[in-house]
């Protein structure tokens, strides 16, 4: 397609959000729903304005923000780690992998309670909530893109004397960074739905706290707004990651 | 059978370091009361009329979601036009968690079965729709002639070559959304709703129970696993021929 009738579609599609938002505002007017359930978009953008001028939706944003993040490289640091270790070695792969399998489909949040009891409503809570969320992803794809290197790679390597650690860093790794992408991606994805569920179990701050709490009394503008401001955390972290993604696999052929 | 060595050790050791030392806790409880939490549990009914609240909102929530989902899939891959324009609304929408629901659906239906089926629907959605209209557009083009040759119409076409043809890979794709159903239900109730396995779980967690909470927290993994299990099987079985997804 060339540039041109992309550009096109791009802006008729934008045309069609705009539509969807015009109808939002319209059924919200019309009372068509109550408004005690649907603000209109006028009415979640004042909420936001108002957050953002009162600084109240900015510093909850950057508690979320600071805790999905942190959960998520705390994963990352382990899951990465972990995956490597296993990934290389046989023996682990045969022993201790198919337990790590079995951990991995139980529902993250059903931790949760458990966590509470060692550790109560705290934030080291929901950061070991979300680290355990995002750990499983990005452990099993790192140990598969590692153990699926060719074999002639690793051959190559011994021929050349290299220490185990050279052969993770030089060939082992970079060849299994798609496969860790992945389990990245994914486990952002769960970071963040970790962090607003670990908000709204401990009432620590954060929008998942706020949105509970404007639940509870009736403040819809407030939740959607908070919900409002998820979705670009979860656009924009996708994003980002997209670009890394596309600049260290530069060397990819396409 | 190497593999199930690790776990059983860990098992054992826990019950050994609890047997000998003599363990007595708010939080720590071990296997053999834990097991024995969960025959009770499974004695009086309770867990198995939560689990019955909690696969069942899952099944409304998976239903309603990947129904919706599936058909609109359908139809974006049938029609490029429409899914052009409808791109960047879906783009925009998909990021948003669907636990971030929950407050939402609380306001509109209150506590209980309608607020998880709403969430569980709304988790199951976007994947279904991506996954169904990939499957319609990696169909193979010459599909299309044959119809037009042959002068389907566009029902006749959909029901007769379209649907056979996207049906493994479709079940693949209800088999995930299975599995987010089944987890985001018990989300919700972890963290809002009173019902079901989730809201078990909490309560035995903040009633200094712990051999119940354990005893629900396996269950709930068993229930994930089996599921899973039975699904796979069920493919098996039904696309055992034909199987391309």
């Amino acid at each position: 397609m060339s540039a041109r009738r992309h550009l096109a579609w791009g802006l008729a599609s934008l045309l069609v959000l705009a539509m969807a938002i015009g109808l939002w505002s319209w059924i919200a007017r019309a009372g068509l729903v109550s408004a005690v359930f649907l603000p209109g978009p006028e009415r979640t953008w004042a909420a936001i304005v108002k957050g953002l001028q009162s600084g109240v939706l900015v510093q909850q944003t950057g508690q979320t923000l600071r805790r999905m993040v942190l959960g998520w490289g705390l994963a990352s640091v382990l899951g990465i780690g972990a995956g490597a270790v296993i990934g290389l070695s046989a023996r682990a792969r045969v022993w201790v992998l198919p337990l790590l399998e079995g951990i991995r489909p139980l529902p993250a949040s059903a931790v949760a309670p458990v966590a509470i009891v060692f550790l109560g409503l705290s934030e080291q809570m929901i950061l070991v909530l979300i680290a355990f969320g995002a750990l499983w992803p990005m452990l099993l794809t790192t140990a598969h893109g590692v153990a699926s290197r060719p074999a002639r790679l690793a051959e190559v390597s011994r021929c050349l004397g290299l220490s185990r650690t050279a052969y993770l860093r030089k060939i082992a790794l970079p060849g299994a960074l798609p496969d860790i992408f992945g389990g990245l991606r994914l486990g952002l994805t769960v970071a963040l739905i970790l962090a607003v569920v670990g908000e709204m179990i401990t009432a620590q701050g954060g929008l998942g706290t706020r949105i509970l709490l404007a639940a509870r009394s009736f403040r819809a503008p407030d939740i959607f707004s908070g919900v409002v401001v998820l979705g670009l955390i979860g656009l924009a972290s996708n994003a980002i990651l997209s670009l890394a993604e596309a600049w260290l696999l530069r060397w990819r052929p396409r | 059978m190497k593999g199930a060595v690790l776990p059983l050790g860990l098992v054992l050791a826990w019950q050994g370091t609890a047997t000998v030392f003599g363990l007595q806790s708010d939080t720590l409880s071990d296997p053999l009361q834990v097991l024995a939490a969960l025959a009770a549990g499974l004695g009086d009914a309770s867990i198995l009329r939560a689990t019955v609240q909690t696969v069942g909102a899952a099944a409304a929530g998976l239903m309603l979601g990947a129904g919706l989902g599936a058909v609109t899939g359908l139809v974006c891959g049938l029609l490029p036009v429409l899914s052009r324009l409808l791109r960047l609304l879906i783009e925009v929408l998909r990021p948003v968690p669907a636990v971030a629901m929950i407050p939402i659906a609380l306001l509109v239906f209150g506590f209980g079965a309608r607020l998880e089926i709403s969430v569980v629907g709304f988790a199951c959605f976007f994947p279904m729709l991506i996954l169904t209209e990939t499957a319609v557009r990696g169909l193979h083009p010459l599909g299309r002639d044959v119809a037009r040759m042959l002068r389907l119409s566009l029902p006749q076409r959909v029901v007769k070559m379209v649907l056979p043809a996207i049906l493994p890979r479709l079940f693949v794709a209800l088999r995930l959304c299975a599995g987010i159903a089944l987890i985001v239900a018990v989300t919700v109730e972890i963290s809002s709703n009173p019902m079901g396995l989730g809201y078990r779980l909490m309560l035995a967690g903040q009633s200094m129970r712990p051999a119940d909470m354990f005893a629900t927290l396996l269950w709930i993994g068993l229930l994930g696993w089996g599921l899973n299990l039975a699904l796979v099987r069920a493919e098996h079985w039904l696309f055992a021929t034909g199987a391309r997804a």
